[in-house]
């Protein structure tokens, strides 16, 4: 009978140290004074600000590197204004333009409207939105201008893409856009 | 005899369940036609027809039964009609050209453009009066979605099968344990019985040879050799476990953290195929992946306030987990908390209340790591490090992120070379100076210290 007092105490402690390992815990380190940044990370949390919040929106009226002013404000009127405006990218260098607008469309922007531009994006057949529109629909007369306009401040459902491409990205996917609207309306 | 028992129980509930779910959809499809035939006789449209229309155009912004950009358009001709006296005639007229109608100086297209925030409507001049006809027909009484009632069908004889199964599972359980309890005390009155028969003849088993042997512990003690050899695989065993314990120190593989909103990456990335640079965009540019930040959610989410599911209703495992579609809903209920969405008007409230995401992926502070520059210079795939999130319900550290790990993927992984004219030189004269046709990313001095330690 006492080796099976033994054995029980032997499972009992296996349960115990198994128990420990907790996934929804970190591991132990070794020197965690190396393992901790001292400067402040991305994400990481500081006393001086309200709570602890690294991540906040930067100050008012400041401005990322590379940023460029828009003219037209996101009204109707400033949509119908930025019909006429035109890409400012280099002409020259129109198929790298495309390209990595190519690469960036199917990024963003092939979820809903399809990699074809016609509305068919894999969340438009699975069901989950609906109503998007073909590039080619004459009744939109959608203009390298107007693709801008709509990525800098969103249409209705679509939201704004400012926070995930900078001004040329927005650009060259907005020159790709065209591109698919006239391969559409060949 | 007891598993047999059941099985036919089964078996009963399997039929009986299958007769109810024939029943039910014979009685669903019969009400699917007589609703079909009626609504096309009172209001001169195709629902089913409009339904496809509806979808197409209008469903961008508005919704049947919710106020979306536009307002909701169930049973617009007769609110229409009856509110605002105004007739089909007007529709026509404001879905083929509404800024036209808003221009004339119409009352209420000006009232409805003004308490939309001035969202205009595109203007539809493709559309015919017969497609108009069919739109408003499937607005005044949308076809019952037949494969909505088929999934639910589905998953209830998804869930009643499921449930069946457990059981048997479990009884097929307890029947074993019961018989290994059963074993363990015939085994004690064997024995007992055995002993008390032997008392009865007077033989006593225990003493007799007690007293000639040595005990064993002892024998093992007084034999050196023994001991020596056993003492070296004691040291050596435990040496093998101590250095595998102290490998594992500080390497999280397999961390899984529960995040304050549970986020499917299988849903998102695996179901909806959506790409990982979609909401971690920042890893094409910078050197952490980024978090998305709440409006990158609501670029879909706006729009999507529901969980539907998969045309086929949640798997067993989803529904052991509790992963139902309400509670998937309810997740996304979070999100609008968070980011201050008030559903019923369709705006912002401007009261967010940050979320505070548990990393998962953590480097130690003396090493250096850049998403940009193994995303977009070296192209390397994010599945090769993260694992299959698009499998991931709950996201965990699929790598063990050691130096080790690091610095085997350099030794193994070509330069990906072409296009990148920066390469092209230092990349013919390194080539030369080993003799290879591919440089790996060591040769390139992706194993220097300095390259993540500084």
């Amino acid at each position: 009978m006492n080796s099976f007092i033994k054995i029980g105490v032997v499972i009992c402690l296996l349960v115990v140290v198994s128990a420990c390992h907790d996934k929804n815990k970190p591991n132990y380190q070794y020197m965690p004074n190396m393992y901790e940044p001292v400067g402040y990370e991305a994400y990481g949390e500081v006393d001086f600000l309200p709570a602890g919040q690294e991540a906040m929106a930067p100050p008012a009226n400041t401005v990322n590197r590379g940023w460029l002013p828009y003219e037209f404000e996101n009204t109707p009127e400033g949509k119908e204004l930025a019909r006429l405006n035109t890409s400012p990218l280099d002409s020259m260098a129109r198929d790298e333009n495309l390209a990595k607008g190519a690469e960036l469309y199917n990024i963003y922007c092939a979820i809903c409207h399809g990699s074809k531009g016609d509305g068919q994006g894999t969340l438009v057949k699975r069901e989950k939105i609906l109503g998007v529109p073909s590039y080619a629909d004459p009744a939109r007369d959608i203009t390298v201008g107007t693709a801008y306009h709509t990525q800098i401040y969103g249409l209705n459902s679509m939201g704004s893409y400012a926070s995930q491409m900078n001004n040329t990205e927005m650009w060259q996917v907005a020159e790709y856009v065209m591109k698919l609207k006239e391969d559409l309306t060949k | 005899m007891k598993k047999v028992l059941y099985r036919n129980q089964f078996s009963k509930v399997f039929v009986f369940s299958l007769v109810l779910m024939l029943l039910f959809s014979v009685s669903l499809m019969a009400q699917d036609a007589v609703a079909e035939s009626g609504d096309g006789a009172a209001s001169g449209g195709d629902a089913a027809a409009g339904k496809a229309l509806f979808n197409q155009n209008c469903a961008a912004c508005h919704s049947l039964d919710r106020k979306m950009t536009g307002p909701a358009l169930a049973n617009v001709e007769s609110r229409l009609a009856e509110d605002e006296g105004l007739d089909r005639e007007w529709l026509y007229a404001w879905i083929k050209n509404s800024p036209g109608v808003i221009k004339s100086g119409d009352a209420y297209a000006n009232k409805i453009y003004a308490e939309y925030n001035q969202a205009a409507m595109t203007p539809f001049p493709t559309l015919t009066n017969a497609d108009i006809d069919n739109i408003l027909a499937y607005t005044a009484a949308p076809p019952p979605a037949p494969a909505a009632a088929a999934a639910t069908d589905a998953s209830a004889g998804d869930a009643s099968s499921g449930g069946s199964s457990g059981i048997s599972n479990e009884v097929i359980l307890g029947a074993l344990v019961l018989i290994f309890a059963l074993l363990v005390v015939m085994l004690f009155l064997v024995n007992s019985t055995l002993r008390r028969i032997a008392e009865a003849n007077g033989i006593s088993i225990e003493k007799e040879n007690a007293e000639k042997r040595v005990p064993v512990w002892k024998a093992f003690a007084q034999n050196q050799f023994l001991v020596l050899v056993t003492v070296i695989f004691l040291l050596l065993g435990s040496a093998y476990f101590a250095y595998g314990w102290m490998m594992q120190v500080g390497v999280d593989q397999g961390y899984a953290p529960i995040q304050p909103i549970h986020y499917s990456h299988k849903i998102h990335a695996g179901d909806n195929k959506i790409e990982c640079k979609y909401c971690h965009s920042s890893a094409r540019v910078s050197k952490t992946s980024g978090i998305p930040s709440l409006n990158v959610c609501m670029n879909c989410h706006k729009s999507i306030y529901e969980y539907k599911g998969n045309p086929e209703g949640p798997s067993k495992e989803d529904l052991a987990n509790g992963y139902t579609n309400e509670f998937y809903t309810n997740e996304i209920k979070k999100l609008y908390k968070a980011v201050g969405w008030d559903e019923e008007n369709q705006k912002y409230t401007g009261e967010t209340q940050p979320v505070e995401w548990v990393r998962v992926h953590n480097l130690p502070d003396f090493a250096y790591f850049n998403h940009s520059q193994h995303v977009s210079v070296a192209g390397v795939e994010c599945q090769t490090c993260h694992g299959p999130v698009e499998e991931m319900e709950v996201m965990y550290q699929y790598s063990p992120l050691t130096m080790g790990w690091c610095v085997n993927c350099h030794r193994e992984t070509n330069v990906k070379v072409e296009g990148n004219e920066y390469y092209e030189k230092i990349h013919a004269e390194l080539s030369k100076k080993y003799g290879v046709e591919n440089l790996t990313a060591a040769q390139m001095g992706g194993l220097e210290c300095g390259k993540c330690h500084y």
